[in-house]
């Protein structure tokens, strides 16, 4: 009998997903400053229902459920899904999306490890596709906001939809900068007329800045850790700001900048903390740098030509379907063989 | 609406052609059915199938008058690889046809033999020495452990010894996975 | 595309294959090697190279000298054992070996009788023998690779010149944590070292020798030098990593060459020894010595870890016994580094010629592994390992026993290190799955060559059945066709003498059979008289079949037993008559059946009677 090797020395499961946890704290703090502290509400909710979902599956499929839970990928998938949902999504938005992404795209395929698809990313889809008006009413930031909204006001919105002393639901909300690029777009404005428009800040949104600058501090901070590699992060947004940029230079007036695409919406959530879901990505190098370059000319593409204001959660799920053939396409060389 | 139908039509009649043309311009010679069947086989030759041999027992299957699962040398491994060749569902063993048995070789007791050739003569493998009145031996390199000679011999000299693990047949066993850490000298 | 990136990544940026694990090699680097005391018994298991088991030439009860050969390689890759020290030969049975499956292998027990007398030892001149005599003294050595690959050394060595070897590298890693052998036998016996890198220089014809050595040994590494001072061989200090001393990777390390997969090094022009192979062989050819002891690291939960000389066969019990013994909470023996090593089934396994270090286990020293998690795809084996494969594909195909698919992606490039399972997050037992994999791979190869010769020999035998009963057929006919010309003749020679008798079909017909029976039985008595003229012919001339002369009463008794069996069985003279009736021969050999089954029956009777006595 033998069990070599008998040393080992490696950061556990829970330890890595602790990181990515820890790494997304500046960006939920810049969150949270901008656009109010019910986000903090809604990552709680989605937390628990995440873990009671899994345990629940577990228990079902005669898992042992201890060492599963504390692994804290569900955690880490809700805190995604959490971030990318509207900061005011009433209660039962954030259950049914977390309930869809832990029971459907990740225990019934198998559990950890055996998922094909991205489960925040299945979630948001599987939202954004069934109640598509509550998905796009975002919450304004705070210095935007006519009526500003307490923490305690925020907590009651999300959970009874009830705004306090008749502030009308339209004062608290505004559409995201790409939702509204793309709705003037169509009504044949121009860039710089769009520009204009006080939701837009420097680059992108107002206040969305600094959330996109505290994801990228925390995305360094993974990198440095050496949990995630530099491959997919530069890949995609390489490759977003590349196709903005043909696209910019083309016509400035109808297409946004590439600092405009790379500022707004989810690009840096995605870049560092969704595509770098080990699971449903590929695993050579090159195929992690072809699969991250296909996610962001995608995400363009369905931002610019396609139905819905963001493109990052179809994108991903698209490229989730092409890993395997990126995978066996990409196998690098051998020590000792010719390719 | 009848643009839609000519269009399809249209495509349907294209695409068959060009399938059909495909299938004559690129067909590929591969090895009758027969031979690739007879390639999975065991090749023990015992007729445990109810076949006189491997080569009749794969005729019998590529001709749609044998199931896969008639062969125990096999084992569940060869149905299986039987089923993804034929396209089949995989079934389980009939156990009519016997159990699988951990591979034996035969061994003559030389006191005893008395050299009537009759097990020579029921070897399919021709994997015994001998000659009338000489004494036999079975050449245990090329034993299949098919068991023919044990019947024939008419003083029941022939035995079946299964082959003894050595350290150079000897092979690693499927990882345990423990589910709850144990100590390394308890995992077996 | 590889190619590039890797072009433009700054060098702190590109990924390192392999890990570095705490070395805790300073425990067993405080003693000098200490001599071992005599054990009270020495067992040398045969299989202790790679390659044929060699034949014995010894037997129970004989007393042999140290030194002496005990057994002698078999055909080209095998390896000589010989006597470790002077003694009587107790035992030549199965015993258990130091190996993972925990099986017995035959050794050769030996009890040292104390006197540790040399039998006549041969030195050889190398500067100036030819040679193939020093290859030929090099058969008999018993010296094989003490790396751990235990490859006998004099085929690596008998080049002679039609392989090209430029660079003779001496692996010095020892990248393994742990093991020191190699690095205290730098330091105490450099000297040697040196001259046995020269004759293997000399003996591949080599142009240069390089000695790669890890950076955490420096005071070898300055015994190394100190030795080489004036000598044209150079050291190359290789960063401390994990597994640098792998031949390949070291080649690799050492002189930037990469050789390919279906290669050997020798035919790259390098040829790799580890140190302590150059010293056997330096040892051999000044004092004739043979390969009878070796350094072994003893190291772990012990007393006093050290490193020890000990000669081949001294059970490990002996071992621990002089580090200070092993301390209570040890749980077993580890055989190797804790990376490659395995578990020995017993404390009671003899140190062989592949033992380079022994590790005393416990739970603090190597904790027991949390539970494995599922694989989450991090692709940190990949990144680490040396081969630059994908182990978690591997992973994959193992565990699902998909074995084609894992030889695709290069499974037997494996050299399980063993660094992939280090470097997991979810504590998968990586390389089990590949040894599982590769076994199962070799054997289901094995079968199927086994297999494909049974089909040919099904398919021989089918065709000569065939062959035979065509030729029988044949036979029939012209006989047939032969008979009737003859009976034809009869007839027409009675009709002639019956001067056109009304004939009708009936009596030409009983003619004729009696005529073509008449012909059949004298053709049978030829055939008899035939093959007795033959047998007078052959005894007259003396060929008649010489082993027939009673040479030994119990083969000559055993003759007569299976005569008399014959005889019951109704088959004893043969001669005569061979073509009795069909129906005959198988009434009598029913008889004869029947016969043996009563005899075989009572026999069982008897026996059975016999042990119901023996238990009362």
């Amino acid at each position: 009998m033998n069990r070599s090797p008998y040393i080992s020395d490696a950061p556990s499961v829970s330890m890595i997903m602790l990181k990515v946890l820890l790494a997304l704290v500046p960006g939920i703090f810049a969150y949270a400053w901008i656009y109010g502290g019910g986000i903090l509400v809604t990552i709680a909710l989605a937390t628990l229902t995440a873990l009671a979902a899994e345990a629940a599956l577990l228990k079902i499929r005669q898992r042992p459920i201890k060492p599963h839970l504390m692994d804290l990928s569900a955690v880490v998938t809700a805190w995604l899904l959490a971030l990318a949902l509207p900061p005011l999504a009433p209660w039962w938005l954030i259950v049914v999306g977390t309930l869809f992404a832990i029971v459907i795209a990740k225990q019934l395929y198998g559990g950890l490890g055996y998922n094909p698809f991205n489960p925040a990313m299945v979630g948001y889809a599987v939202l954004l596709i069934s109640f598509p008006l509550i998905m796009t009413k975002w919450s304004a930031p705070l210095i935007l906001a006519q009526t500003k909204l307490s923490f305690l006001d925020q907590l009651y919105f999300i959970f009874n939809q009830v705004l306090p002393n008749d502030i009308k639901v339209d004062a608290i909300t505004s559409a995201t900068p790409l939702d509204y690029l793309k709705t003037h777009l169509k009504l044949n404005q121009t860039l710089s007329e769009i520009s204009q428009a006080p939701i837009f800040g420097v680059y992108g949104a107002k206040g969305g800045e600094v959330v996109t600058g505290a994801y990228l501090l925390g995305g360094l901070y993974l990198i440095q850790q050496r949990i995630i590699g530099w491959h997919l992060p530069t890949a995609f947004l390489g490759a977003l700001s590349a196709i903005a940029l043909v696209f910019y230079v083309a016509n400035p007036e109808h297409f946004a900048s590439p600092l405009f695409h790379l500022t707004s919406g989810a690009s840096l959530l995605c870049a560092f903390f969704i595509i770098t879901d080990p699971v449903s990505g590929p695993t050579t190098p090159r195929g992690k740098l072809y699969f991250a370059a296909g996610v962001g000319v995608l995400t363009y593409l369905i931002r610019v030509y396609g139905g819905y204001p963001d493109g990052v959660a179809f994108a991903v799920l698209i490229m989730n379907m092409c890993v395997p053939l990126i995978d066996a396409h990409t196998q690098p060389r051998v020590f000792g063989h010719e390719k | 609406m009848l643009t839609a139908l000519y269009i399809m039509l249209g495509l349907a009649l294209v695409l068959g052609l060009g399938l059909g043309y495909a299938a004559l311009k690129f067909k590929v010679e591969g090895d009758p059915l027969i031979a690739r069947i007879d390639a999975i086989l065991p090749q023990t030759q015992c007729g445990q199938c109810g076949y006189p041999g491997c080569k009749p027992y794969a005729t019998a299957i590529a001709n749609g008058e044998a199931d896969i699962n008639q062969c125990p040398p096999g084992g569940d491994a060869g149905v299986h690889a039987l089923a993804d060749l034929l396209g089949v569902e995989y079934k389980p063993l009939n156990a009519e046809h016997g159990a699988p048995k951990p591979k034996s070789v035969a061994f003559i007791d030389e006191k005893t033999c008395i050299g009537c050739t009759l097990c020579i003569q029921a070897c399919p493998v021709d994997a015994i020495l001998g000659a009338a009145k000489h004494m036999h031996t079975i050449i245990s390199s090329e034993c299949t452990g098919c068991e023919l000679c044990v019947a024939p011999c008419p003083v029941d000299c022939i035995t079946m010894e299964p082959i003894a693990e050595t350290p150079d047949n000897w092979k690693w066993k499927y990882p345990v996975i423990p589910i709850r850490a144990v100590p390394l000298h308890e995992v077996k | 595309m590889n190619a590039i990136l890797n072009f433009f990544k700054p060098d702190f940026l590109k990924q390192k294959r392999g890990v570095h694990p705490p070395e805790h090699k300073a425990e067993s680097t405080q003693l000098p090697i200490a001599k071992l005391a005599m054990p009270q018994k020495l067992v040398l298991p045969l299989r202790q190279h790679i390659g044929n088991m060699p034949k014995i030439l010894v037997s129970v009860g004989e007393h042999v000298l140290k030194g002496q050969l005990l057994a002698t390689p078999e055909c080209t890759v095998s390896a000589a054992i010989h006597a470790p020290t002077s003694g009587t030969i107790l035992s030549i049975a199965d015993e258990i070996i130091p190996h993972p499956s925990g099986l017995p292998d035959k050794c050769i027990t030996l009890i040292p009788d104390g006197k540790d007398q040399w039998t006549n030892l041969t030195s050889l001149d190398w500067r100036n023998a030819p040679k193939e005599a020093l290859i030929a003294s090099l058969c008999t050595s018993g010296i094989v690779g003490l790396g751990g690959a235990t490859f006998p050394t004099h085929i690596k060595l008998r080049s002679s010149g039609k392989l090209n070897i430029q660079t003779l590298v001496i692996n010095a890693a020892e990248c393994e944590p742990y093991i020191t052998c190699d690095d205290m036998l730098m330091r105490e016996h450099a000297e040697e070292i040196v001259q046995g890198i020269e004759i293997a220089q000399y003996l591949l014809g080599a142009e240069k020798s390089v000695i790669g050595i890890e950076d955490n040994k420096s005071i070898a590494q300055q015994a190394m030098q100190a030795a080489l001072t004036g000598k044209p061989i150079s050291i190359v200090t290789v960063p401390t990593l994990y597994p640098s001393g792998d031949a390949r990777q070291l080649i690799h390390l050492v002189s930037g060459i990469e050789i390919p997969h279906d290669k050997r090094a020798t035919e790259m022009g390098v040829q790799v020894f580890n140190v302590a192979t150059v010293r056997a062989l330096y040892r051999h050819f000044t004092f004739g010595e043979p390969a009878i002891n070796r350094v072994v690291t003893v190291t772990g939960n012990v007393a006093q870890p050290q490193n020890f000389e000990v000669l081949f066969g001294t059970p490990l019990t002996a071992l621990t016994q002089a580090a200070g013994g092993a301390k209570p909470d040890t749980t077993h023996y580890i055989m190797g580094g804790p990376m490659m090593g395995f578990d020995l089934p017993t404390p009671e396994v003899p140190i062989t010629k592949a033992t380079n270090c022994i590790i005393a286990a416990s739970p603090h020293l190597f904790a027991p592994p949390p539970p494995a998690m599922p694989c989450i795809r991090c692709a940190r084996c990949a990144e680490a390992c040396p081969i630059q494969l994908q182990p978690q594909e591997l992973y994959w195909f193992a565990k699902s026993d998909a074995f084609e698919k894992a030889r695709d992606y290069k499974l037997f490039d494996c050299i399980e290190c063993g660094v992939c399972t280090y470097v997991c997050p979810s504590n998968i037992p990586l390389v089990q799955y590949f040894r599982y994999a590769k076994s199962e791979v070799i054997a289901a190869d094995k079968a199927k060559e086994a297999a494909d010769l049974a089909r040919e020999r099904n398919e021989f035998r089918l065709a000569r059945i065939e062959r035979e009963k065509q030729e029988r057929a044949q036979k029939h006919a012209e006989r047939a066709l032969g008979t009737k010309a003859e009976a034809a003749k009869a007839a027409s020679a009675k009709k002639d003498a019956a001067n056109e008798a009304p004939t009708t079909e009936a009596p030409i017909n009983s003619a004729t059979d009696e005529a073509a029976k008449a012909a059949k039985q004298a053709a049978i008595a030829a055939a008899i008289e035939r093959a007795k003229a033959a047998k007078a012919a052959a005894d007259a001339t003396g060929l008649a079949p010489k082993n027939t002369a009673p040479a030994n009463p119990a083969v000559q008794q055993e003759i007569a037993e299976i005569d008399a069996r014959r005889k019951n069985v109704g088959l004893a003279n043969t001669n005569e008559a061979p073509m009795t009736a069909d129906a005959e021969k198988q009434a009598k050999i029913a008889a004869a059946i029947a016969r043996a089954k009563a005899a075989k029956a009572e026999a069982e009777a008897a026996k059975q009677a016999q042990n119901l006595e023996l238990k009362e």
